[in-house]
């Protein structure tokens, strides 16, 4: 891949390949660790593939990834890991899949998380982002399958929703690979800093908000250094057994390990596996 | 670090204290919040025009998914597959295995020519290339039709069409309706079906859904039930109806992989697993435009290519072994018979025999070479290269090892519920981490097998 700072080519701003460079599963060292999360059925996969360059299956239904798959990418002068999370619509239950998107979401502790949403379903999608903003400061948002939303005649004003969330939004259709430029250049803005997050955390109740401030102290204490003690405080006081577990057993550091450990020899195995 | 355990423990005590304080209904507030908030954004954010396409995606749902027409159209679709697939692989087949076993004289007289060991020769050309050359030509011309078609289904967003028709059987049996997803990924491969189950929160539910995937054909096992139905129920009707009665008795065949299925999830919610069904929403998925490239790379890179690689890396070895089997020579008789002697008994009490069976040990890593493998017994050490086309395995099977309709229908029945291949067992394991789940899932489905066959075979003879 050719330097883009050394090869002023006229394609630098219209052809993906002039800075996004796609680099499959070769991760050895990257500079930066993406997530991809969002329901299912929002063309997830699509911007995986498009861009790691991998063939995980896209499939029209729910459920296809059940795993995470790990690819990566390169823009500019950074090589990124890309982790594509099983597609969900809540973070709150416990089944498998959803465990897996939370688990890394909380301890992965990716630098970047992308969001990708449906453009024809708004509401539902926004769910889980907003459930997602309680967890992380550093989101995108790629409202995806732009072009169908147009199909149907839905107008979707990405910049008011960018204002609202507090994080960045694009606008993309995977498929066609359009946006996607713009999304991992805003998801390295993020990273770097050019771009400041504010995510939009609706205020507790009151109630609510003192028992949080009681409970949020005594969490850092029992375990330095989690990333997000609020999101832990919240699980705590709606009795998730899973989080009551984690950290009676001490599990909460280890799961933190745990979701670092590299799993690039398992992409390969899920991108063939989830196509059968 | 004993300190930090009970540390633990007086977080968790006083946030037992807070949460109660807080009432029962916090959870509810909060996901009613959550709701609220998304909604005023959404509403901020979009702006609907006329939804014409909207419109026309709920149209064709109201058919497709009706209660009337709903699984009709499910059925005739399936059919409509299998009957495109009859129809084209039919003289492929007939080529490809031509072109192979002429090729398989040819090399080895070439071989014997340069003054290789008969047993070389027989071991290379009539053993291992053997194999592959039945594997190739049995299954991928049906593969090369059925996946493409499948994979159109499946990017249209038919799929989920299909899981949400057979929601209610699947509650009515106390599983979980999700179980239809994960079964119509077992049509793929079981393995995958399996590992596809994790999309269902309950334990209990998921651990049924594992158990009883292995109930629906995999790839592997759709090119042996096509085949089966081509020389035998297509031959049984007239010219004209031939191939749509193949394609229906395929049909047929499925239907009672999905119905034990049900019986199989039924008994198990009723005996070890008991439990209530729970529910869940199921999205039905905007229909798309399948993309013709991508379908193309799925089905035939993905697929085939996947498929077909694992049959030959399992036809090959077991080409060898039965080449062996039926070279080596004991009291006069070569070991594949005095195994096959052995099955007999047992087989011929299932309407089977001894060589299908035979077969079927052989071919526990992978499903897709039993056919191959049981006409290879069949033919032994003998050089029948010229079994090319479907009636000349017809006449094989039929005149020479006294093959009726009823051993057609029953390896059929047998190919459906038997035990799962290694790769699914193991995934079953992976996926459980239960020697016992394991055991029961790769045991129950053989079982049935057993006892249904015995049952129909029973019947017909004293019957039919």
């Amino acid at each position: 891949m050719s330097d883009p700072n050394t090869s002023p080519s006229g394609c630098d701003s219209c052809s993906m390949h002039a800075q996004l460079a796609q680099m499959g599963v070769s991760l050895g060292n990257y500079d930066h660790m993406v997530a991809l999360a969002g329901n299912p059925n929002t063309g997830k996969s699509s911007v995986f593939n498009a861009l790691t360059g991998l063939r995980q299956h896209v499939g029209n239904w729910t459920g296809k990834t059940v795993t995470r798959a790990e690819g990566g990418y390169r823009f500019q002068d950074a090589s990124y890991k890309l982790v594509d999370l099983p597609g969900t619509y809540s973070l709150l239950s416990a089944s498998q899949d959803e465990e897996i998107s939370r688990n890394f979401l909380l301890f992965g502790r990716p630098d970047c998380t992308i969001v990708v949403v449906d453009a024809t379903a708004l509401e539902r999608n926004l769910n889980f982002v907003l459930q997602v903003l309680e967890i992380t400061d550093k989101v995108v948002v790629c409202v995806n399958l732009m072009d169908e939303a147009e199909r149907k005649g839905l107008t979707v004003d990405v910049r008011s929703l960018a204002r609202d969330l507090g994080v960045p939004a694009v606008p993309t259709v995977a498929r066609t690979k359009e946006g996607l430029q713009e999304l991992v250049r805003t998801a390295a803005e993020v990273i770097a800093g050019d771009v400041r997050t504010k995510p939009l955390r609706p205020a507790a109740p009151s109630e609510v908000q003192r028992a949080l401030d009681e409970l949020v102290p005594m969490i850092v204490e029992l375990a330095p250094g989690l990333p997000n003690a609020r999101w832990v405080a919240f699980r705590l006081l709606d009795g998730d057994h899973r989080v009551r577990q984690a950290l009676l057993s001490g599990e909460l550091r280890e799961l933190e390990q745990e979701q670092r450990a590299p799993v690039e020899e398992f992409s390969h195995v899920i991108s063939i596996e989830g196509s059968q | 670090m004993s300190a930090p355990v009970l540390d633990a423990k007086a977080v968790l005590d006083r946030s037992d204290e807070l949460r109660r304080e807080l009432g029962e209904d916090f959870r509810d507030r909060v996901v009613t919040s959550l709701y609220s908030n998304a909604q005023q954004i959404a509403d901020r954010t979009v702006q609907v025009g006329g939804g014409r396409k909207w419109d026309l995606d709920q149209k064709i749902d109201r058919v497709v998914t009706s209660r009337v027409l709903g699984l009709p159209l499910m059925l005739f679709l399936l059919a409509a597959v299998f009957w495109v697939t009859i129809v084209g692989a039919n003289v492929p087949s007939e080529l490809l295995a031509t072109g192979f076993f002429s090729f398989e004289g040819k090399a080895a007289a070439w071989f014997s020519s340069l003054g290789a060991p008969w047993w070389l020769t027989g071991f290379i050309w009539h053993g291992v290339f053997r194999g592959l050359a039945w594997v190739v030509s049995v299954m991928l011309p049906p593969m090369m039709i059925f996946f493409p078609l499948f994979t159109i289904l499946e990017d249209l967003g038919y799929l989920p069409r299909v899981a949400f028709n057979m929601d209610w059987l699947f509650r009515k049996a106390g599983a979980h309706g999700k179980q239809a997803l994960s079964m119509a990924m077992g049509f793929g491969c079981n393995a995958a079906g399996v590992i596809a189950t994790r999309v269902i929160d309950s334990p209990r539910e998921r651990l049924i859904a594992i158990l009883t995937n292995n109930f629906v054909p995999c790839n592997g096992r759709f090119p042996t039930l096509i085949m089966l139905a081509v020389i035998f129920v297509a031959a049984a009707f007239p010219p004209a109806l031939a191939s749509v009665a193949a394609a229906g008795a395929v049909v047929g065949v499925v239907l009672v992989g999905i119905l034990f299925t049900l019986v199989a999830s039924w008994l198990l919610t009723r005996t070890v697993l008991q439990g209530e069904a729970s529910a869940f929403t199921l999205e039905l998925p905007p229909y798309r435009r399948p993309s013709i490239l991508r379908i193309l790379y799925t089905s035939l890179i993905d697929r085939t290519i996947f498929v077909l690689w694992r049959a030959i890396l399992t036809a090959a070895p077991a080409g060898a072994v039965i080449w062996i089997l039926g070279n080596i020579e004991w009291k006069g008789i070569n070991l594949a018979q005095h195994s096959a002697n052995f099955l007999q008994p047992l087989g011929e009490a299932i309407g089977l025999d001894g060589v299908i069976l035979l077969a079927y040990v052989i071919a526990i890593p992978a499903n897709e070479i039993v056919v191959p493998t049981m006409l290879m017994v069949y033919m032994g050490v003998s050089m029948m290269s010229d079994l090319t086309s479907y009636d000349q395995i017809r006449s094989l099977l039929v005149d020479q090892h006294g093959w009726t309709m009823l051993t057609a229908v029953n390896l059929m029945l047998f190919s459906v519920l038997h035990n799962p291949c290694a790769t699914t067992i193991l995934t079953i394991w992976r996926e459980t981490r239960s020697r016992k789940w394991t055991a029961v899932g790769a045991l129950m489905p053989l079982v049935f097998a057993f006892l249904v066959t015995f049952v129909v075979a029973t019947l017909v003879r004293t019957f039919g």
